[in-house]
């Protein structure tokens, strides 16, 4: 019988780059962003899939990279926080969070942002329990999250 | 949200503090350009990984690496073993017998709680050090196990055999008479046994370091997020047997602290010793499961035999109380938490006699470490615990009995009986403005319609001080040993060839926006934009901006933090007048500082030098200048506030500067069915004085809030009897998520500190308002259904129910003796 394979080749976008890399078929899509493409902004919080700081999109969802192995990427478009401001001009959003105060130590920050860009792409104006129900998988420590819900109903229409 | 604001009192003349800019932190956070230090690279380096103890007390056998060492890429271990070798136990604050505790970097021979580091191994890959981990044999003899703090007291098992004892520590406190105040009572009401819950603020980024170890010179770096590390040097470098001056403490951004990353030296430790011995960066970011295990909870504490005196119009007259606190399997940061309380010994209130019979234990559970509102807010719930059981007991109306009894604005400052100042406040009108925010007039009406539709509800006050700067002289009250006194912040401030304003910070912010507020009153200062102000981020022991203390901790940045770049910023304006003054041919007093010049005032536009001028005068361009003529520029300088020795014989001091106080309301409907408690209302108000930055204030108001709301309701770290944690993660340990918070309201006061440089007060730890007032709100709510006592700070669905279907229970924990 064969040797399992313990590494594979898989062709990313990455922000609008398109990468191949040579990936252990175990490492984590969070790790491969972090350590492999040296895209720290995506952040991890816990080891069981709730705390969300690792949320980027992945063919345009919002999705818990921490949950993938780099592996299932293959082939998919991914965009991280890096990726917002990608001409270094603030997004709506991005912008809307440093108005309303709605980070503090800023770890949860890049998780957030993605998940509530996914929310806006497709409800332009959300309600505030809508902005509640799409970050539920997010979680920040220092804000109660008052002021990240109100940056988010702001942006309405502007992301 | 709503902001009620009360007439402004500001001490600068109007500027930038004051005003809500937006913060400077933000651009490089919302782009994911922060660095915080697992995002810290080294060529070569070793990621770490633990091995640590499945059981909470047993004896270690053995540990064979042989193994994890024939792994490829694998590039060291270390054990126990290793590190009785190369350090000296941690130095220990209390005296006997917790003082002879032998607290290592590492297990050595026993391991005394689950999660508890015996080896750890460095290897190539994140993967391939759990990999070696799981290769490192460790056989164990397991032990007796203490969960429980009162069964820890009987000694019956020992945790610590160079203690002989399970306490740590323990000592009365006496403050004016309270066998009298009892005696003279018209009732003295008794609480038999009321519980404090262990759970920790479990900040999202984890703990962690990259070290490098410099074998030319002996020092190490660490990059990381200690949140205290003038302290952390001084636990470390004698582990070590090094000098403070081999460490290097570099922080960048941190995801959040609380006080939960002080106690991070047994692994730095570890950490230091790997990087000496494989000769390359070693790097460990701790695993969520593992911070739950092994890192840091809040202080766990039973209160026992409470006795209240009571008037029969309601003035309280004091009380006494048995405090049994259990720190876990080591006490590190302890017995600090012994005495910390103190800083609030009557809460609010005008409790003249007071006795606490105090006695802090070792379990076999995770050690503690400062949690926001450390030790403070154990005793201030029970202060409010006791306003509401006592209410209740006596039938007394829970507002009134607060203004009756909380310390009047006319009595502003107010030594308390253990020599604390509170330096301003106006309580009871802060409480009138919460429930004006929560429409406590409509509070019947609310009642009944919920009963209409078979909820219960309830109404509770929460009323709270957040103590800035701790005097570490009030260690000496544990230990008169301890050569710790007072409390200092550095920060320094220059002005650049090219004009450039540059403030380093002894500081470590984890989110507090230092960088901000701190731009904030240098531009006020300097005459300038916060714009024009390079605040560097974060802590570097290289920087020469720190002092013994530095550090985040204890709500004291605006005291001390901001006092330092008050005083440095101060210097260099003088500086910069002078110099103006010399090169324009005016009098120092005829020049101002405006918009980045400094210029005559009133003079002709021409009279005006930008900040580039003076900047480069004195850098670079200086040949002219006198020789007896030396400014420089460059500034720094240490905020050493004044405390006075503390008492030790009476144990009396300023344990602290400020007072910042929070009221907080929460209004709640419970499902009588399930004992699910929903938080329909809630309104905290704030007085922090002079807030420098006031949507930052109301940041830290939210976040303190969404901690007590979820300690209150769901946070516990819960034990098995066999010293098991169950609630190791996120998935059982259930932190507020956005749709578990209620929509919160604000209101702010503004009372300056007569005492601080700014008139602001430390105020991020917030007290644990929210966990008083919901445990008020779910006792009121009880009342309907058999009146149950609310007896523990964690309130869950389960607990709720109990009382619901048992509420007997709880209330023969309480008597009333009245004459």
């Amino acid at each position: 019988m064969a040797e399992p394979a313990t590494s594979r080749t898989i062709s990313v976008d990455v922000n609008g780059e398109q990468i191949e890399y040579d990936v252990p078929a175990r490492r984590l899509l969070v790790h491969f962003i972090r350590d492999d493409l040296g895209l720290t902004g995506t952040h991890i919080g816990c080891d069981t899939g709730n705390c969300g700081a690792c949320t980027v999109h992945v063919n345009g969802e919002a999705v818990k990279s921490c949950m993938l192995l780099a592996v299932q990427a293959d082939g998919a478009t991914i965009a991280t926080v890096e990726g917002l401001a990608a001409e270094g001009e603030l997004t709506a959003l991005q912008q809307s969070f440093n108005e309303h105060h709605a980070l503090q130590c800023g770890y949860c920050t890049p998780g957030m942002l993605m998940s509530a860009t996914a929310l806006l792409a497709r409800n332009p104006h959300p309600s505030e329990d809508d902005v509640r129900y799409a970050i539920q998988g997010n979680i920040c420590r220092c804000t109660g999250y008052v002021n990240i819900v109100e940056a988010v109903v702001g942006t309405g229409g502007q992301a | 949200m709503t902001t009620t604001v009360t007439e402004p009192a500001k001490t600068l003349e109007k500027g930038f503090v004051g005003q809500s800019i937006p913060r400077k932190e933000d651009r490089r956070l919302v782009q994911g350009q922060g660095t915080f230090f697992d995002d810290v690279r080294r060529h070569g380096m070793g990621y770490v990984h633990f091995v640590r103890s499945p059981y909470a007390h047993a004896k270690i056998i053995s540990i064979d690496v042989s193994k994890a060492l024939e792994l490829d890429g694998v590039y060291g271990t270390i054990t126990g073993d290793e590190v009785a070798i190369h350090t000296d136990p941690f130095f220990e604050m209390s005296v006997e017998p917790g003082g002879n505790i032998k607290d290592y970097a590492l297990a050595v021979g026993r391991v005394r709680h689950m999660g508890e580091p015996v080896a750890a191994v460095a290897a190539a890959t994140r993967e391939l050090a759990r990999d070696a981990a799981d290769l490192i044999e460790v056989e164990y003899d397991e032990l007796p196990v203490l969960v429980d703090a009162a069964e820890s007291l009987r000694n019956e098992v020992i945790l610590h055999d160079e203690a002989g004892s399970n306490v740590v520590w323990s000592g009365v406190f006496d403050w004016g008479d309270v066998d009298t105040a009892l005696a003279e009572a018209d009732h003295v009401v008794k609480i038999d046994k009321l519980h404090f819950h262990r759970f920790s603020s479990t900040p999202l980024e984890c703990a962690g370091a990259l070290v490098e170890y410099d074998k030319g010179t002996s020092e190490w770096t660490l990059h990381c997020n200690h949140q205290m590390p003038g302290v952390g040097a001084i636990w470390m470098a004698p582990a070590l047997r090094t000098g403070i001056d081999k460490l290097r403490f570099v922080t960048q951004d941190i995801g959040g602290g609380f006080g939960n990353k002080i106690c991070l030296h047994p692994q730095y430790v570890v950490l230091c010793l790997m990087a000496r011995k494989l000769g390359r960066p070693v790097q460990w970011t701790e695993w969520r499961t593992d911070q739950h295990t092994a890192n840091a909870h809040g202080n766990e504490r039973w209160f026992l035999d409470v006795e209240v005196g009571v008037m029969a119009d309601g003035t309280m007259t004091g009380f006494k109380v048995k405090a049994l606190d259990d720190c876990g399997a080591f006490p590190r940061y302890e017995p600090l938490g012994c005495i910390i309380w103190a800083q609030v010994t009557p809460g609010l209130y005008g409790w003249r006699n007071i006795r606490v019979d105090f006695t802090q234990v070792c379990t076999n559970k995770s050690p503690v470490s400062p949690n926001r509102g450390y030790s403070r807010m154990q005793h201030l719930w029970l202060t409010e615990r006791i306003i509401d059981i006592v209410a209740k007991e006596l039938d007394l109306d829970p507002v009134d009995i607060r203004k009756r009894n909380y310390v009047q604005a006319e009595q502003m400052p107010y030594e308390t009986p253990n020599g604390c100042v509170y330096d301003s406040g106006d309580y009871s009108a802060a409480l009138d403005m919460v429930l004006e925010l929560i429409d406590y007039g409509s509070i019947e009406a609310r009642r009944e319609e919920a009963a209409s539709r078979g909820k219960l509800f309830g109404l509770g006050i929460g009323s709270t001080l957040d103590s800035g700067t701790n005097n570490f002289g009030q260690s000496t009250l544990l230990n008169p040993d301890l050569q710790f006194s007072g409390n200092n912040e550095a920060a320094s401030v220059k002005l650049d060839i090219f004009g450039e304003v540059v403030v380093t910070l002894g500081t470590v912010p984890q989110g507090q926006g230092h960088e901000t507020t701190t731009a904030q009153v240098v531009a006020d200062i300097l005459g300038c934009s916060p714009d024009q102000v390079n605040v560097r981020r974060g802590h570097d022991t290289w920087f020469n901006s720190h002092a013994g203390f530095s550090g985040t901790y204890a709500s004291q940045f605006a005291f001390t933090g901001l006092g330092a770049v008050k005083g440095a910023a101060e210097l260099v304006r003088g500086e910069m007048i002078q110099l103006a003054a010399a090169v324009l041919q005016a009098p120092p007093e005829a020049i101002e500082l405006s918009e980045g010049f400094a210029r005559i005032k009133d003079g002709p536009p021409e009279a005006a030098l930008p900040f580039m001028a003076l900047g480069a005068i004195i850098n670079a361009n200086n040949a002219f200048l006198p020789p007896d003529f030396n400014p420089t520029l460059n500034h720094r300088y240490v905020c050493r506030p004044y405390f006075g020795m503390v008492d030790t014989e009476k144990k009396t001091g300023k344990l602290t500067l400020t007072y910042a106080m929070q009221i907080h309301a929460a209004v709640v409907e419970i499902d009588p069915e399930t004992g699910e408690v929903d938080v329909v209302d809630y309104a905290a108000v704030d007085d922090c004085g002079v807030r420098i930055n006031p949507q930052i204030v109301e940041g830290q108001v939210h976040g303190a809030t969404a901690h007590a709301i979820g300690a209150a309701l769901h946070e516990d770290f819960v034990y098995d009897e066999e010293g098991t944690l169950l609630t190791a993660n996120f998935y059982d340990y259930h932190v507020p998520h956005a749709m578990d918070m209620p929509p919160l309201k604000t209101g702010a006061m503004e009372s300056p500190s007569p005492v601080a440089p700014l008139g602001a007060k430390g105020m991020g730890e917030g007290g644990g308002g929210g966990i008083h007032c919901i445990c008020s709100a779910i006792q009121d709510a009880l009342r309907a259904a058999g009146g149950a006592i609310v007896y523990d700070s964690c309130n869950p669905a389960h607990r709720v129910w109990s009382m619901l279907q048992d509420p007997q229970a709880t209330r023969a924990n309480v008597s009333v003796a009245s004459k």
